[in-house]
């Protein structure tokens, strides 16, 4: 195979390289290279006062701000043995569905869904197909909507506090979407339908997967760190599981568990291990469309985001109806020193945070575990898992299926550290 | 009029992506923006790519690696007009803290290997690399702003942008002043509107992320924040944030940071 060369890898959130370095038509070397700069962030943490936290970390992700806020503000209550009201519990849950509904109709329409369409992007799609791109952003914009009611605005919402929120986001606002929801409930299951019928390339690995889990909802935050495998760890103890280690070709840092093995965070690791948990017409989705979990195929990760995107609208509903906001939208703080720990699953997956903080509130240590850098060992494997398929495709059709594997993973590189450029290359 | 669609070209340095997403987030206006213009790079919404010379570069984010620097002078060389998207392009953006710290010193404290790390000492603004022809700020930017500077472009008139304070959009949207009203510390007054006075009307103050505004009275904002602290350093903070690099804020805590010192 000659060498394949993509200068930068399209519709992913950042800048990174793939490698792959062929011998005798087997890959001897893969390697996904992280260019994205890096930004240092738990380096401008420090002494910074804890309630600047949400706000600074938000500014990791553009497209999932919302996890960072909320991983921050779990880590910082935590460190300070704050609980929040339920009210602010439950509108926290309601935040994340804007963020989920926003993000997954993103990543499926935008993102990943011209790779199984064969286009090169949902503009292209607009021209052939411009009801299922008009729903496809409706479907976002709904996300975003709530976002904006709840916090100010989609990207870098301004409401999120240590302690709950600043202020309780306007009811009548809220109710109002309701109708909105209700087609986005149904326009969801649509895409699950849609995701349902499409061609996927064929790869199944034996993945760990790893996942919040809670007993009484879908797992999005608070719970354990739950792994296939079976270990189960309080988030607390979730370092003792799951080691981060910095890697010479990039910016970003790799994980691996205790046992040095890979694993995998994201849709299809909280799918399979939290589908008991998911709301009725979800789970009712799985069965009418024969889902058969679990599901081991990267790219069906799209399946799994569909069937969330179900879930969200549903759980975006329930909690706008029982939406009642009563008492103080935040508890007040009495500082102290200590150390917390925090852990929300972003869209991409678990993202972790650890602070220690000195007597005045003024952090003193943080440290930042994305998603995107616990599955970036993984998808170095995946991309190992798959050369011996495609080595032998035309040129296109093999940089088009590497790059869309990595694509299916919604990797966040701005988080992780942000391009992807793709290089085949014959020892 | 031409008849040619005019050539955009969206171009990401050292950022969240926030900026870009603001673009993929005109729900309603995108299908008919990608009408008027030809979308001919876009990485984070396409694989097409078209080669340059463009008629606009918009570009996100900050310079901070010896490689942004080349590739800023290519996105010149390459493009009619270039705005700068956002407070990491406009004012370096929240990276831009590095500028007032060691940027070894970060590098220790986030990774194991620094010497894997390819990293300017600074992060630094857009225009101090190549010259600018508009300047949006925001962290995020405001879609709604967005839109309008590309209509003006097209219709080759000066884009219609506020230059007033926050202030003004907390009296338009009748937020009372979180100041005056609850001796909440915000830095409204010396930023530049746009966001839409958000923060206040959540009832907290506003920390900066549009940048500073023109014709501020600094001195007289910052002794007025520096009577109302709620821990100390509060109003150095403020300033020295997501804008903290923008020569007015930082002017402001430059003078107010030895005062602190000296409180000590």
């Amino acid at each position: 195979m000659k060498n394949i060369e993509v200068p930068a890898l399209a519709r992913v959130e950042g800048e990174g390289g793939l490698y792959i370095g062929l011998e005798n038509g087997k890959a001897v070397e893969i390697r996904l290279d992280i260019y994205e700069p890096p930004r240092f962030f738990e380096g401008f943490l420090k002494d910074r006062f804890l309630q600047e936290v949400p706000d600074i970390t938000a500014r990791i992700c553009g497209i999932c701000p919302v996890a960072y806020q909320m991983s921050a503000a779990y880590a910082l209550e935590h460190a300070l043995g704050v609980k929040i009201s339920p009210q602010a519990r439950a509108l926290r849950r309601l935040m994340y569905c804007g963020e989920y509904i926003e993000s997954h109709a993103l990543h499926i329409y935008m993102l990943q869904a011209p790779d199984l369409l064969g286009k090169e992007s949902a503009l292209e799609l607009a021209a052939e197909s411009p009801e299922v791109v008009k729903n496809a952003l409706r479907l976002k914009k709904i996300g975003n909507e709530l976002l904006r009611i709840i916090g100010g605005r989609s990207v870098h919402p301004v409401n999120v506090c240590v302690g709950g929120f600043y202020s309780w986001p306007d009811e009548k606002a809220l109710k109002a979407l309701l109708p909105d929801l209700e087609w986005g409930l149904n326009a969801a299951l649509d895409t699950v339908k849609l995701a349902t019928s499409l061609h996927y390339p064929y790869l199944e690995i034996d993945y760990e997967f790893v996942a919040l889990h809670h007993p009484d909802e879908y797992g999005v935050i608070e719970g354990g760190v739950l792994s296939s495998t079976g270990r189960k760890l309080s988030i607390v103890e979730y370092e003792t599981g799951y080691i981060e280690e910095h890697v010479r070709h990039s910016n970003a840092l790799h994980s691996h568990t205790v046992d040095n093995n890979t694993y995998l965070v994201g849709p299809l690791a909280r799918l399979n291990l939290n589908h008991e948990q998911l709301l009725p017409k979800a789970k009712q989705a799985l069965k009418d469309y024969k889902i058969q979990l679990p599901l081991k195929n990267p790219y069906k990760s799209l399946i799994a985001r569909a069937i969330e995107l179900v879930h969200f609208y549903e759980e975006a509903i329930q909690l706008v109806k029982e939406y009642k906001p009563t008492g103080p939208a935040h508890v007040e703080l009495k500082l102290k020193a200590g150390e917390g720990s925090g852990a929300t699953e972003a869209p991409r997956g678990l993202l972790y945070h650890r602070y220690k903080i000195d007597a005045n509130g003024m952090i003193q240590f943080a440290k930042i575990t994305p998603p995107t850098a616990q599955n970036l060992p993984r998808i170095e494997a995946d991309l190992f898992a798959l050369t011996p398929r495609i080595i032998n495709m035309p040129e296109a059709e093999a940089t088009r299926t590497a790059e869309h594997l990595v694509r299916s993973y919604d990797p966040c590189i701005s988080c992780a550290t942000h391009f992807l450029k793709l290089k085949v290359e014959e020892k | 009029m031409t008849t040619k669609k005019p050539a955009v070209a969206v171009y990401k340095f050292s950022s969240c992506d926030g900026c870009q997403l603001s673009i993929l987030n005109m729900e309603d206006e995108l299908l008919n923006l990608a009408e008027a213009i030809d979308i001919a790079f876009f990485l984070e919404a396409t694989r097409a790519q078209k080669p340059g010379p463009y008629d606009i570069a918009l570009v996100e984010g900050s310079i901070t690696t010896p490689h942004e620097i080349e590739r800023i002078r290519e996105v010149r060389a390459n493009a009619k007009v270039v705005i700068a998207l956002g407070t990491c392009a406009t004012a370096g953006g929240i990276q831009a803290l590095r500028n007032f710290a060691s940027a070894e010193e970060y590098a220790k404290v986030v990774y194991a290997h620094p010497e894997y790390l390819h990293y300017l000492q600074t992060a630094t603004p857009i225009a101090e690399h190549i010259q600018v022809d508009m300047e949006l700020w925001g962290c995020p930017v405001n879609k709604a702003q967005v839109i309008e500077v590309i209509v003006a472009l097209l219709n080759n008139r000066r884009p219609n942008l506020p230059p007033h304070s926050v202030c003004l959009e907390c009296k338009r949207r009748g937020t009372p002043c979180v100041i005056v009203d609850k001796g909440i510390p915000c830095i409204g007054p010396a930023t530049q509107a746009g966001c839409g006075a958000i923060c206040p009307a959540m009832g907290r103050g506003c920390y900066g992320c549009f940048g500073p505004a023109r014709d501020v009275n600094t001195d007289a904002m910052a002794n007025m924040l520096l009577k109302m602290e709620r821990y100390p350093g509060e109003t150095a903070r403020l300033f020295r944030g997501i804008s903290g690099y923008a020569p007015t804020f930082r002017t402001i805590v430059d003078e107010i940071l030895p005062a602190n010192e000296e409180a000590k």
